[in-house]
């Protein structure tokens, strides 16, 4: 790990062992984040990554001031946050644009909540809009926008305020690939011209790439409970190309840290790290399809059984969000191995890739069955009653008590889809029904 | 179009809210019942100005008509604001208000008119003006439910990151409301109001001529006209009126409503492509005439102004420790007990202590003799209306000049051509309990209708030409195809049908032509018979088992129903 530089300022915002967690339907707690610390110091973008559910984005709406930390302590500029500060802004992923106003509206709603002179506001917001290259715009309506024009629109908003902390929550990750780059692109001549109105930058992102792009610094967060993994400096010098060897190590090295096995045998984490040793764990929602075609891509030629992920990733056009879990259940199946950023086919994953349908759902069903808890414990139940049927809320039940109400109708629902590809169990979604009966 | 449905709240059959929410209306009506009651006898009779059949007077007569029309629609709105708001934003109140809202959309207000014609009249003894409140009360209570349901939906579906953002950006509560809570809420409202004036039409006509007891009172209106004439048997004169209500909702649906809904369409989160989109020539000519921008910079100057007066807040609301929440529940929950034994004290003192259970028996039989009536009208309305809907929405064109006007017609208050039935039924001859019921669905049928035009017109281009190139026709294209797709709208529309139908019977049952009167057996007769008769514990007797009649409809039929389609059969 490459040394933080220290840099001799105050800092914008000081996080100090924020802890976050939503009350359990049963009465107990479950722990979303984990003693969290982060510094932000001026001419700083720094960037969160992480995949889905490790608790990025609920560390942003601590630090936005929406939501309130259950422990720890937050700062900005010396002060605690204790709700919306003046000088922090944000942009949103889905924009969060008001539909019913113009962009010129949009833009002045800020400055009209802070009760400034009419001309003040028309000043400002004409510059934003300036500034942010959506001249011309100023009277039209977001629908009339492209998706790209549109978070124009969220930066030129959150920039009128004169912020000094920007809060970006996955701002390029609806936008397709060429605009999202292009957005990206301005935004970090912007930035690095000094033309923009901010001290530093906090980018929420699950997409690799992007962290290694725009940050000065990437904090890795891992999940189970969300948690600071790593913490790594990015020292290239702006502009940075994507095809420098520097880049793709760095990249390469963010892979191996996301996909490491965890050091020690804690039991929350070679849970996470290792699931299929319960029926608490939280199974990710994968098609039988992408299971499949993952394996067969790796044992193609040029892979030949081992693949390095960020290469897998850039020919599949997946995100990590969309890759990992795939990865991962073939993982948990005990088809493949996943480790230091490769992925590896086990001979019965090789098996697999060879067969016709008929033998790679029997490979499937007895997999599922040996290695994924869950689902050889419904087989179970549904052998041993006389009607071979059960309701889904028995199982609901049983896993509450493991995780939330979402994460149990979601693992539930990934069980289903692999019983039904394996062809192990029924299930009737309209009565809501376990059996091992074939539909008719 | 953004259309709230009807049980889009609570999956539950019942809960014990709903029982509470039950005891609370009921007992609130027997209370109003009482209270009016006591003060009925020394009501003198209203002098108003004589009415005249000369159709001169037609036009002064609409605008009075029109005008109460606006006035329930504006108490109705300040409800909607006021008690949706409420219900949203407090959880503790929203376990008792959702229920009540929806208690009070099942009972057919329209038979408790006599109770709260007398109620506002003696509040202003001896002038029009009690008489007025009395009827745009009665339009009020025709509008305010559904509006509301609408409202409190779009306050519980505000998008996450459009409040983020608010509250990012620092709007205090009231700018919230006005800027991010109402235009989100706008499109779905707009859709009410305008199925609510549709409603409205028929009560404003019924509430203007009101016969309670030894009271009678004749508003200035097209009701009260059509009233007179009708007593007098001038079919001329009807068709006057007729002619003129035609105009009126002709001219509020071009000149407001369509103007309106075409307007709010820039309120909407999300854009459907390819969705009905309506055209308004009227709002073509206001917003080029700078009306409409005029009027919402006016009214966002005055949001802006009467925010920056009210102090900032603070940052965060303080949590409430612990002891006191704890303290407040208890208070709450006291309060409540309060309530609802209170009301049930007085719904046995009003109802139980003065009805033999014999009376009881009879009405509920009565109840179920109207209950077959609206199913059976429903089932015909449908098997005639389902199969030409689906044709018209099939085809864009078809769908695009009849959609409007059969929303016009539902709008048509239908009530003004109950005479001319009463006149047929009476020269002929003929059965009146079996005659007298298609009036109940004459109004609500359209409903039916429109919707499942809508519901074809939403069949996905695919779906057609997937049913085409596997040569699905016929009676299988109808079973898989058509029926399915338009099952959810159809359910909708027969829901809105049949409670319609339920309040409509109150007149259908029982109508005159000059001396002459034609009733049919049925509850709606004897709720209007206890009314001109003033007996007071039959009103409420017969309205309570009315109420009860639709809300288990409700409950036990409908909602469900409307879920399985819902779950099934909703293309999204």
């Amino acid at each position: 790990m490459n040394a933080v530089p220290q840099i001799n300022t105050a800092p914008l915002l000081e996080v100090e062992g924020v802890c976050k967690s939503f009350p359990k339907p049963d009465g107990g707690e479950l722990l979303v984040l984990e003693g969290v610390n982060l510094r932000l110091v001026p001419g700083q973008i720094v960037g969160l990554l992480g995949r889905s559910g490790s608790g990025k984005s609920t560390l942003l709406r601590c630090i936005a001031g929406l939501a309130q930390p259950s422990g720890g302590a937050l700062h900005y500029m010396g002060k605690p946050i204790d709700g919306p500060a003046d000088g922090i802004s944000m942009v949103f992923q889905s924009f969060a644009l008001y539909p019913w106003l113009t962009v010129f509206e949009n833009v002045a709603l800020g400055l009209e909540a802070q009760r400034m002179e009419k001309a003040e506001i028309r000043k400002r917001s004409l510059q934003a809009i300036d500034l942010i290259g959506l001249d011309g715009f100023e009277s039209a309506y977001p629908r009339e926008l492209s998706g790209g024009m549109r978070q124009r629109v969220g930066f030129a908003r959150a920039l009128v305020v004169h912020p000094n902390i920007l809060l970006m929550d996955e701002p390029f990750s609806a936008l397709d690939v060429l605009t999202a780059e292009t957005l990206r692109t301005d935004f970090l001549d912007l930035w690095g011209e000094g033309r923009m109105p901010i001290k530093g930058v906090i980018l929420v992102t699950h997409n690799i790439e992007e962290a290694v792009l725009m940050c000065d610094r990437i904090l890795v967060f891992g999940s189970n409970p969300g948690r600071i993994l790593t913490e790594i400096a990015v020292t290239l010098p702006q502009p940075r190309k994507r095809l420098d060897p520097v880049f793709r190590e760095l990249v390469d090295r963010i892979y191996v840290e996301m996909t490491a096995r965890p050091k020690g045998p804690s039991a929350v984490a070679s849970k996470e790290r290792f699931p299929g040793l319960g029926i608490g764990t939280v199974l990710p929602r994968v098609s039988s399809n992408l299971l499949s075609g993952l394996i067969e891509t790796v044992a193609a030629p040029p892979y030949n059984g081992t693949a390095d992920l960020p290469k897998i990733a850039s020919e599949l056009q997946m995100e990590i969000d969309e890759l990992f879990p795939v990865a991962e259940t073939l993982q948990m199946m005990r088809l493949a191995e996943v480790e230091g950023g490769d992925i590896k086919l086990l001979p019965e994953g090789i098996a697999f890739a060879n067969s016709a349908l008929d033998e790679r759902k029997k490979i499937f069903a007895r997999h599922l069955q040996n290695y994924v808890p869950l689902a050889a414990h419904i087989r179970r139940v549904l052998d041993e009653r006389a009607s071979h049927s059960a309701r889904k809320s028995r199982f609901i039940d049983e896993l509450e008590d493991f995780m939330g109400e979402e994460a149990a109708d979601q693992t539930l629902r990934a069980v289903i889809s692999l019983a039904r590809y394996a062809e192990a169990f029924a299930y009737d979604d309209e009565h809501e029904t376990f059996s091992l009966e074939n539909p008719t | 179009m953004n259309r709230t449905g009807p049980f889009a709240f609570v999956r539950d059959l019942a809960t014990r809210w709903d029982l509470i929410a039950a005891i609370v209306v009921i007992g609130l009506l027997a209370f109003a019942t009482e209270a009016s009651h006591g003060l009925f006898e020394p009501l003198a009779k209203l002098k108003a100005t004589p009415m005249s059949l000369d159709p001169i007077n037609l036009p002064f007569y609409a605008a009075r008509t029109t005008l109460r029309m606006f006035a329930g629609l504006f108490v109705s709105l300040l409800f909607t604001l006021t008690y949706a708001t409420w219900a949203a934003k407090s959880p503790r109140a929203e376990k008792l208000l959702v229920p009540i809202l929806d208690i009070l959309q099942s009972v057919p207000i329209f038979g408790f008119l006599s109770v709260t014609v007398v109620f506002f009249l003696s509040l202003v003894p001896g002038r029009v003006i009690g008489a007025e409140f009395a009827a745009i009360f009665v339009i009020f209570t025709s509008q305010a439910w559904n509006m509301a349901f609408s409202f409190y939906q779009s306050l519980r579906t505000v998008p996450y990151e459009l409040i983020e953002a608010a509250e990012t950006f620092h709007l205090t509560a009231w700018m919230r409301f006005w800027q991010l809570e109402v235009p989100f809420g706008l499109p779905a409202l707009i859709w009410n109001v305008m199925m609510s004036m549709s409603g409205g039409w028929f009560f404003v006509v019924a509430s203007e001529a009101v016969t309670v007891g030894s009271t009678t009172f004749d508003l200035p209106g097209i009701g009260s006209y059509i009233a007179l004439a009708s007593q007098q048997g001038n079919l001329r004169a009807i068709g006057w009126a007729i002619l003129t209500i035609f105009l009126v909702i002709l001219v509020c649906d071009q000149l407001i409503f369509r103007p309106l809904v075409v307007w709010v369409d820039r309120f909407r989160v999300e854009q459907e492509p390819g969705s009905w989109l309506p055209q308004s020539w009227a709002l073509t000519m206001m917003m080029r005439s700078r009306i409409i921008s005029g009027l919402t910079a006016g009214f966002y100057g005055i949001v802006r102004w009467t925010s920056w007066a009210l102090p900032r807040p603070k940052r965060i609301i303080p949590r409430l420790p612990q002891h006191v929440n704890r303290r407040m529940d208890l208070l709450w929950f006291s309060l409540l007990v309060l309530v609802v034994a209170w009301a049930a004290w007085k719904i046995a003192s009003v109802l139980i202590a003065t009805t033999s259970w014999s009376e009881i028996g009879q009405v509920s039989l009565l109840a179920c003799l109207t209950m077959v009536r609206v199913f059976v009208l429903i089932a015909i309305a449908s098997v005639i209306w389902i199969p030409i809907g689906v044709r018209i929405g099939l085809n864009p064109r078809a769908a695009e000049i009849v959609q409007p006007i059969a929303q016009f017609l539902a709008a048509f208050p239908t009530n003004l051509l109950f005479p001319l039935a009463v006149y047929a039924i009476v020269s002929w001859k003929l059965n009146s309990d079996i005659w007298l019921s298609p009036l109940m669905i004459l109004g609500t049928q359209w409903y039916i209708l429109f919707n499942v035009i809508a519901g074809a017109t939403a069949i996905p281009n695919e779906l057609k030409y997937a049913a085409e190139n596997f040569r699905v026709r016929g009676w299988l294209w109808w079973k898989r195809v058509a029926l399915p797709a338009v099952l959810p709208y159809y359910v909708t529309g027969a829901i809105t049908a049949s409670g319609g139908s339920w309040n409509a019977a109150v007149l259908a049952e029982f109508a005159s032509w000059r001396s002459t009167t034609v009733e049919a057996h049925g509850i709606g007769a004897y709720i209007e018979k206890a009314t001109t008769a003033g007996d007071f514990h039959r009103i409420i007797l017969g309205v309570v088992v009315m109420s009860l009649f639709v809300i288990v409809i409700n409950r036990i039929l409908w909602r469900p129903l409307y879920y399985f389609a819902e779950r099934k059969y909703r293309l999204t």
